[in-house]
């Protein structure tokens, strides 16, 4: 589905079945140099199961042309400009990495139109390595290489996938590949530079739930108990995964969210 | 700045452990053969989601099955993919792989130096569900391209081809179909990746019989589809079966779904569900069991190859040897480049005296067997012009590099020495 979000056209998937704004609305926002695809074993499922979801290309991703945004304040603001394109007046905002960056900065900029918020491997400050952000700018190819592999719990090369046929890496590692030139540096930059106030964390209002993975290495699972006690009343789970737990544990990211959106 | 990558397995690491974690239930070590048509469905949600591909699992072993699940797993980890299918053939993985890009009208450019069977799909069973394919010399660039149409949705062609071994120059002919926005599929059978990976010089999609040295034995069929989630269908325009709603699956558009795995989410859901030509979960528990030592296995077969190779380019009775490694291929610099451990463990060659010494060369063989096949730990010789490509006429042999005497030999496990006396046995004898 397309919108028109700050004068761009901005892709959507919407679950495989038309959107209906009377119901529920989900935006599934995801992480850098990423697209809508990563929620594929989540958002289908919400869509067929009473939500409209609204899982986005950000700007530079996917199929949404423009500039990737370098500051996760601009990304926060697409995301209301989404909800105002969609005449939506309130959604749930569910984002992975960067997206849960973005999100988290809608909900504390306009919490009147978050309805729950849910916070997958997320960590404030997301601090991103020297190594990693150089290799962005300067050797993209190994840097794609890094979140593959660091996107993933440390034995996954060598496990079973949950999607039969399918390796862990491998998508995470072509869609990173696929990605334009200098948007992953972009988006780490953006990552990096987000130091919120504590008091902003402590201002947020509407339900929240982080998802932490216990193997995850990129946001580990200290900076998730960390920001779930930093936001009054969220609620934590923590799955047996590593950073990518939309695939690396599909099932158990969807129960996680699906009771939260529920309740 | 130098940037250096974070740390991955090693290709023989991937070969004995990639897609297999220990059994959940049992704990078993060894990959379980989920002999099993079916899958319980725990409730009547999960079921629907599973159905509707809402959720990830297991249905019925005709769509995907735990064990060949590992096998397709480890596949995608050692060739640098998205994904993989397991396949009832290399057959049916070519077929498979065609079924997904086209329809009725499609076309396909294709080596002329290829595997008979592919052949025969390609020449004569397609043709007649409207899919027609152009042969090409596929050491010339110029003709790949002179051979591309408007309808044309395909590259293919064979790492190395047999039987005269010529090296599919990939990274130049991936670049011809980037430049039409048409994927290269390659058949890397003979090369395996212990030897080299297609998608790393420029391949989108590869395909293996599994039958040859992948299982490596002799003893199953079987093949695989890895696909690298490189090709951008949506940006190509060319690909309507990927890119447009599928009334067969709920109107979906698999590259919304997953631009990274939409052909291989059509393919599973399409062609496994309709065609049929699924792995049997036994199948692919004993090639895993051939694939764990593929690394090691290949290094021997290339090994005693090379033996062979100048064993026999030192017979008189022997009139030419087709093999990358001398320097009278004319692929040696290329195989040299693209396979740096060795490319095949194939090799033709010319006996003087033509049809009749090739005749009474095999049946004096003793060690070597005579059969249709290549790959297996045993030393194998066979005469393609009477058996292979037998349906090939005359123009077609000549471009498949084939005559009369070719012999083709896939060099097996044995000791080299012992191999070598039966050549040479068996060359004295085609003189008499």
């Amino acid at each position: 589905m397309q919108f028109i979000v700050q004068g761009y056209p901005a892709f959507a998937y919407t679950g495989g079945v038309a959107f209906d704004a009377k119901l529920p609305v989900v935006v599934m926002v995801h992480g850098a140099a990423m697209d809508h695809s990563v929620w594929q074993w989540q958002s289908r499922y919400l869509a067929h199961h009473g939500y409209a979801v609204l899982a986005v290309d950000l700007p530079a991703h996917g199929r949404s042309p423009g500039l990737a945004r370098e500051r996760i304040e601009e990304l926060g603001s697409w995301i209301v400009g989404l909800l105002d394109a969609g005449g939506i007046e309130q959604a749930a905002l569910v984002g992975h990495s960067m997206g849960s960056l973005a999100v988290l900065q809608a909900a504390i900029a306009a919490p009147q139109r978050v309805r729950r918020l849910a916070l997958v491997a997320c960590a404030v400050p997301m601090a991103v390595s020297d190594a990693f952000l150089a290799a962005a700018k300067e050797a993209p190819p190994v840097a794609f290489d890094m979140e593959a592999v660091w996107g993933h719990a440390k034995n996954s090369q060598l496990a079973s996938s949950p999607v039969p046929g399918a390796t862990l890496l491998g998508a995470t590692r072509a869609l990173n590949g696929r990605s334009r030139n200098g948007v992953l540096e972009a988006d780490l930059r953006a990552c990096n530079a987000w130091r919120p106030a504590q008091e902003a964390l402590k201002s947020v209002a509407v339900p929240t739930l982080v998802v932490c993975g216990r193997r995850d290495v990129m946001t580990p699972p200290r900076a998730g108990k960390a920001l779930a006690a930093a936001i009054p009343g969220a609620k934590l789970v923590m799955l047996e995964s590593g950073h990518s737990m939309m695939v690396e544990a599909p099932r158990e990211t969807l129960a996680a969210l699906r009771d939260f959106l529920a309740g | 700045m130098a940037h250096s990558g974070p740390k991955t397995p090693h290709p023989d690491t991937l070969a004995v452990h990639a897609g297999q974690s220990p059994d959940p239930a049992t704990g078993a070590r060894a990959v379980p053969i989920y002999q099993t048509a079916s899958y319980v469905l725990p409730d009547t949600d999960t079921a629907a989601a599973l159905f509707d591909m809402e959720t990830p699992g297991h249905v019925y072993s005709r769509l995907s099955n735990p064990t060949a699940a590992v096998f397709e797993e480890r596949m995608a980890a050692l060739e640098g993919g998205v994904g993989a299918i397991a396949t009832a053939s290399g057959q049916a993985a070519l077929h498979l792989a065609i079924a997904t890009l086209m329809g009725q009208g499609g076309h396909v450019v294709a080596s002329s130096s290829l595997y008979g069977g592919s052949h025969n799909l390609l020449a004569y069973t397609l043709p007649r569900f409207g899919i027609n394919a152009t042969f090409v010399a596929g050491r010339d660039p110029e003709a790949w391209r002179r051979a591309i149409e408007p309808s044309t949705r395909l590259l293919f062609g064979e790492s190395v081809g047999n039987p005269s071994v010529d090296v599919l120059d990939i990274p130049e002919v991936a670049r011809i179909a980037r430049e039409h926005r048409i994927p290269l599929l390659v058949d890397a059978t003979v090369t395996t990746p212990a030897l080299g990976r297609p998608m790393d010089l420029g391949a989108h999609l590869v395909l293996h019989s599994a039958t040859k040295f992948l299982s490596g034995h002799g003893v199953v069929i079987g093949g695989v589809l890895v696909d690298s989630g490189r090709f951008d269908w949506d940006a190509s325009g060319l690909f309507p079966t990927l890119t447009q709603p599928y009334e067969g699956f709920h109107g979906m558009v698999f590259t919304e779904e997953s631009p990274t795995s939409a052909f291989l989410l059509r393919a599973r859901r399409e062609g496994l569900r309709d065609f049929g030509a699924c792995m049997a979960p036994m199948t692919a528990f004993q090639i895993l069991q051939g694939l764990e030592t593929l690394p090691l296995r290949m290094a021997r077969h290339i090994e005693n190859t090379a033996k062979v190779v100048a064993f026999l380019a030192s017979r008189p009775e022997v009139e030419r040897v087709h093999h990358p490694d001398l320097a009278s291929h004319a692929d040696h610099a290329l195989a040299r480049r693209l396979y740096p451990r060795g490319c095949s463990a194939i090799l033709a060659f010319e006996l003087k005296g033509g049809r009749e010494a090739g005749r009474k060369f095999i049946e004096a063989l003793s060690l070597f067997s005579h059969l249709a096949n290549i790959g297996d730990a045993k030393s194998l010789v066979i005469h393609p012009a009477t058996t292979t490509h037998f349906r090939m006429d005359e123009a077609a042999l000549k471009a498949a590099g084939i005559t009369p005497g070719t012999v083709r030999l896939s060099i097996g496990l044995e000791h080299p020495d012992d191999l070598a006396d039966d050549l040479g046995r068996a060359l004295a004898a085609a003189q008499r």
